[in-house]
């Protein structure tokens, strides 16, 4: 984006506005179509989806460049388009296939584009606070005024290294965005039951500006995204984002398996986040705005159905990986 | 050349590096006074963005040189004292070891962890273990132990400029050990393993501290006994160079192998099945490990003196392979 590097003015109209919605669908319409090749059974590993999430990914990854970093977690194929990593080498990475993105070496929890500034998934929770951490630092060294975002989510809250990471931020003013992702559950616990008191709280002991937000607007998150941003890119050190929101799928797919009929959440809470679909809420808020039209809407669906067919097509038709490439992929110009 | 300290050597190393490539950082707690001395200086010379003392924050730490390698600087990441690996052992194990492979090697990591490992010293059980056995089974990591001033210089600068996670392990008690330093810029490969001593009756294998009770056990022997003992320093763990030992083995057909990890699943025991494996008809004898025993490291000098491997430990264990003789 042009403009990542200069203070971007808290207004965002047009054209703009309908990338978001468009990215935020295009990273529904891919989840959709992963979720029924899992229960196809034609995906090898585990995924977690991210529907319902999408305003979060979309309103921070909006203010970045490819220069900036983002770390995510094992719910990471939302930031990973929303950064704009390509869906074609996404899809084929989650199908273990040598043209995915890490040459079907990480899958769906590790999906990483590097040239995008995408430090990837990560499957430990809370691995992305260290790592983005380390790039913000790299970041001010650098003085670009580039930055490095972590995404992680309210279960990743509960480890030490977020403390730590606070810290260390705020002393050296690091250009670090922390995006808490409150989803409600840490896996299948109920976040009332492992989180104490407000997540956002926690960055006032460090002198850390935080914000509490719906994570089902789009607009702001957006709005509360360009406020962090700009003041970590004028080294003003980091701000802490808790974006309220919730999963609409399980903590992982197929989970009912091993849930065995147990259940850690009510149909009538769902339904009710159902109404506040962060995509159906702002589709109708630029259509009655006038910023998009029913048609216009519609055509964006069927552009975004044929980029997930023809990724999903690209995977299949993909071949597998070599088993050479565990051995080259260990170390940089050593065999293990 | 000119006679030096390991500490002082490891220092010579750093500065002559950060001088030569302004993309390398190195921070960690007290890294600024540089508590062992190896730091010391690097923060007046390089300044405060390149040399930075932290907070006692070892699980951000070592998260935080796996970030900061990712994003393009070549970082130092010091842990102070080997079972410091354990509370930042998780980005070590999860992130340092595996990024790269993970990502289908998008990711390069120009990273080195230091800390001092081992015992002798009396700083008791949580200050004297010797990490290495659980880092060489990670796979994605480099494992170096210098054994003198000179390799540890040479060694330490193979590790910065190498692309690669690579932990580099100094014995605690020896970093006031004199030796002999090159003044020219010079770099030990990793994976060269070198024979500190020659011999024809037996190997001794020894790492890191161990190589010097090794040669003075050899030396015992020699003019005790009559033995020509041959002394091998791996030098470095991963990569391990199995081809020099294996030669040693094959001329003399008697292994012992000194290593200060406790036992099981030691360094030791690695080397031990390679040859029993690669080196077996060679072998004239079981092969020996002197090891610590599978105790944590007591503070009493006294009770350290009897589990921690010695000069006299070492020659008994080589009297035995070469007395062995096969009994059908």
């Amino acid at each position: 984006m042009e403009t990542a590097h200069t203070d971007t003015p808290l207004r965002i109209e047009g054209a703009r506005l309908v990338a978001l919605l468009e990215r935020m669908l295009l990273i529904r319409r891919v989840e959709e179509r992963l979720g029924e090749e899992f229960k196809a059974g034609n995906l090898p590993g585990g995924v977690h989806l991210y529907i319902g999430e999408e305003a979060v990914a979309v309103g921070v990854c909006a203010h970045l460049a490819d220069t900036d970093w983002i770390a995510s977690t094992h719910r990471g194929h939302g930031h990973f388009l929303a950064k704009g990593g390509d869906p074609k080498a996404m899809v084929a990475e989650i199908y273990g296939r040598k043209t995915g993105i890490c040459h079907g070496m990480g899958g769906s929890m590790h999906v990483a584009d590097v040239s995008k500034g995408i430090l990837g998934a990560n499957g430990i929770v809370g691995a992305g606070i260290s790592l983005t951490t380390g790039a913000a630092l790299a970041a001010q060294l650098d003085a670009k005024g580039g930055v490095a975002v972590c995404f992680f989510g309210d279960g990743a809250a509960a480890q030490g290294v977020l403390a730590e990471a606070m810290n260390v931020g705020a002393l050296w003013k690091l250009p670090l965005v922390l995006v808490c992702e409150n989803n409600g559950y840490s896996e299948f616990t109920p976040g009332n039951t492992v989180t104490a008191g407000v997540i956002a709280d926690r960055a006032r002991p460090y002198g850390i500006p935080s914000a509490v937000v719906d994570g089902n607007d789009v607009m702001e998150v957006w709005t509360a995204a360009a406020t962090a941003i700009q003041r970590a890119r004028r080294g003003e050190g980091p701000t802490l984002i808790e974006a309220r929101t919730y999963r609409m799928r399980g903590h992982i797919e197929a989970e009912v398996a091993f849930l065995q009929g147990g259940s850690y959440r009510s149909q009538e809470e769902i339904e009710q986040w159902k109404e506040r679909d962060p995509i159906d809420r702002f589709a109708k808020r630029l259509q009655a705005e006038g910023v998009l039209d029913r048609q216009a809407l519609e055509q964006m669906d069927r552009r975004i159905q044929a980029v997930v067919q023809a990724a999903v097509e690209f995977a299949e038709q993909s071949e597998m990986p070599e088993v050479s490439q565990v051995f080259e992929c260990m170390f940089d110009g050593q065999r293990p | 050349m000119a006679k030096k300290r390991m500490v002082q050597a490891i220092n010579d190393g750093l500065m002559e590096e950060m001088a030569r490539d302004s993309k390398i950082i190195l921070f960690g707690e007290d890294v600024e006074i540089g508590l062992f001395g190896d730091t010391r200086g690097l923060h007046a010379k390089f300044g405060a963005a390149r040399v930075r003392n932290t907070p006692i924050s070892e699980n951000l730490l070592s998260g935080m040189a796996v970030g900061a390698a990712a994003a393009g600087y070549r970082v130092i990441s010091h842990m102070m004292f080997g079972n410091f690996v354990y509370t930042g052992f998780d980005s070590i194990a999860n992130q340092a070891a595996k990024l790269r492979f993970m990502t289908g090697g998008q990711i390069r990591l120009p990273l080195t962890y230091m800390a001092v490992y081992g015992g002798g010293k009396s700083t008791a059980a949580q200050h004297s273990d010797t990490p290495y056995p659980l880092l060489m089974n990670l796979g994605g990591i480099n494992v170096v132990v210098p054994s003198s001033p000179a390799d540890a210089k040479g060694l330490l600068k193979a590790s910065i400029r190498n692309d690669n996670p690579t932990f580099f392990l100094q014995a605690g008690g020896r970093g006031g050990e004199l030796g002999e330093v090159p003044e020219e810029d010079y770099v030990i490969p990793l994976g060269s393993a070198e024979v500190k001593r020659t011999g024809t009756d037996a190997t001794i294998v020894a790492i890191g501290a161990m190589v010097r009770p090794a040669l003075r056990a050899a030396e015992t022997l020699e003019k005790e006994a009559g033995l020509s003992v041959e002394v091998v320093d791996p030098r470095t763990l991963v990569p391990l160079d199995e081809a020099t030992i294996l030669q040693s083995v094959a001329k003399t057909g008697r292994l012992v192998v000194a290593d200060e990890a406790r036992d099981r699943c030691s360094a030791a025991s690695h080397i031990a099945a390679v040859v029993g494996d690669k080196g077996f008809g060679s072998l004239a004898a079981p092969i020996k490990r002197v090891t610590v025993p599978n105790v944590a490291m007591p503070y009493s000098p006294e009770l350290e003196k009897q589990v921690f491997p010695d000069a006299q430990r070492i020659a008994a264990a080589v009297r035995e392979v070469v007395e062995y003789r096969r009994s059908r």
